[in-house]
């Protein structure tokens, strides 16, 4: 069962709104309620974590744990030498990671299947601003070229025998080649972009022609939106 | 009849030295114009200075009877003349290849559904109506060249500017763009190394050697001629 609108704009819209709702949570409780809501989304869709992508997140996080908890002013819990453990920390430091967590659990569970090509199109059929969507179009466009021109720039340097290390020779060939890399995209821009004025562009990208959103999606963009509204009215109204 | 293109004169200076000098030349409705020279003559430099990309230093770009001066006055020129890159990544800058097919019509005033049609058109005539939902990033080599040629053509030049069109494609695609050229009515100008690509289209040529223009003469003529191939076996 589907409960993510089908159509990128309503799920675009919606996802935002839970994201803007989820980001004034200042409790543990609300925000717990939140990552369930969200864990809740994806054993109803059948859908599997994406472990991966937590694990990456879950590693800026563990810093987040290693500090907070100590730095936070409010009733020692636990004294380790002359670091404290307060409650305060604690409940800090839990609501970040249940906010961070259903938050990106949520973006995935929208959007993880999504072809960023698609995306961009609903961005613009949005009406988003005009340069957000041209970088993020451009992003997409242009980070495979990119992705390509490092990986064979590097396998140029290991055909000439290069052994990255920890000493000042591979620093500089790494300089040499990020400064290479910025180089050529900003030649390649300049190249787009003349292309661009070549063929008449005088600031409008074509907007894919896109039939209206269905009424089911917008009774499940709003079905996604209300419980987190809720959780939001229980936060301001303690 | 005024020509399309006229250079008269026409001098490009790059890092004070002076890269294209005292270039003339004239392009008249239907002719096809090969300009060929060594690397780094300056043949990109003088198709980029007709479209404005280039700004000269000394004479003058005149397009369809108007001297251009501004970026104004190259931008009206410039819609009726279709520029082909030599690499089709900086051309194909649109998600999809129906959406950047449809980006010049678009910039022309036409409306979504119109320029929608009109690319549909372009890429049917070129035989790439099966492409037209494809991404652009993930084309063939081949197929980007062709896919970009759509996106001229849906802007109906009167001119184009070919800069090695045949670089990087294959035998088959080759084909289909030779094809996709020889039913272009208009003027063009080409610039490539491909000496079979230049003898079959170009009516006149021209030598660019060290930024300096002269006129050179097309001919053919019979060779006692091997040369190996592949097939498969």
């Amino acid at each position: 069962m589907r409960f993510a609108p089908a159509d990128l704009r309503p799920r675009l819209g919606a996802g935002g709104l839970v994201l803007v709702l989820i980001a004034p949570l200042a409790r543990p409780g609300p925000a717990l309620v939140a990552l369930a809501l969200v864990l809740a989304l994806y054993a109803l869709e059948g859908r599997a974590l994406p472990w991966r992508r937590l694990i990456h997140l879950e590693a800026f996080l563990a810093l987040l744990f290693l500090t907070l908890p100590f730095t936070v002013p409010g009733t020692a819990l636990l004294r380790l030498g002359p670091l404290a453990l307060t409650d305060a920390g604690l409940a800090r430091t839990l609501t970040l990671a249940a906010k961070v967590t259903a938050s990106v659990l949520l973006l995935s569970a929208l959007f993880a299947d999504t072809a960023p090509e698609h995306l961009g199109g609903a961005m613009r059929a949005a009406r988003l601003p005009e340069p957000l969507v041209r970088i993020f179009l451009g992003l997409v466009r242009y980070l495979a070229l990119i992705r390509a021109e490092m990986a064979r720039a590097q396998e140029a340097m290991r055909a000439r025998a290069f052994h990255p290390g920890t000493n000042r020779h591979s620093w500089r060939a790494f300089g040499w080649l990020i400064g290479r890399m910025l180089m050529r995209a900003l030649a390649r821009a300049d190249r787009v972009e003349e292309a661009m004025r070549l063929r008449s562009y005088t600031g409008r990208l074509p907007r894919p022609l896109l039939p209206p959103v269905g009424a089911a999606d917008h009774a499940r963009a709003l079905a996604l939106c209300a419980p987190f509204l809720a959780i939001l009215i229980w936060e301001l109204a303690r | 009849m005024i020509p399309l293109v006229t250079l008269t004169d026409l001098e490009i200076r790059r890092d004070g030295r002076a890269v294209i000098s005292h270039a003339a030349l004239t392009l008249r409705a239907g002719e096809k114009l090969a300009i060929v020279g060594p690397n780094g003559a300056g043949k990109t430099t003088l198709l980029r200075a007709i479209v404005g990309l280039e700004r000269a230093s000394a004479g003058r770009v005149t397009l369809f009877g108007e001297t251009c001066g501004t970026e104004a006055a190259f931008r009206k020129g410039r819609r009726r003349i279709g520029f082909l890159f030599q690499d089709s990544d900086d051309q194909l800058f649109c998600p999809s290849v129906v959406e950047d097919v449809a980006f010049g019509p678009l910039n022309l005033g036409a409306s979504e559904e119109a320029a929608r049609e009109v690319a549909l058109e372009a890429l049917a005539a070129l035989g790439l109506a099966h492409l037209a939902e494809r991404f652009t990033h993930k084309l063939s080599g081949g197929e980007k060249r062709l896919v970009c040629l759509a996106g001229l053509f849906a802007m109906r030049p009167d001119v184009l500017l070919l800069d090695e069109p045949t670089n990087g494609i294959d035998a088959e695609n080759g084909a289909r763009l030779r094809a996709a050229l020889a039913g272009f009515a208009g003027a063009m100008i080409l610039v490539s190394h491909d000496d079979g690509f230049v003898s079959e289209f170009a009516s006149r040529a021209m030598v660019l050697r060290e930024g300096v223009l002269r006129a050179a003469e097309i001919h053919s003529h019979p060779h006692f001629h091997a040369h190996p191939h592949i097939h498969p076996v």
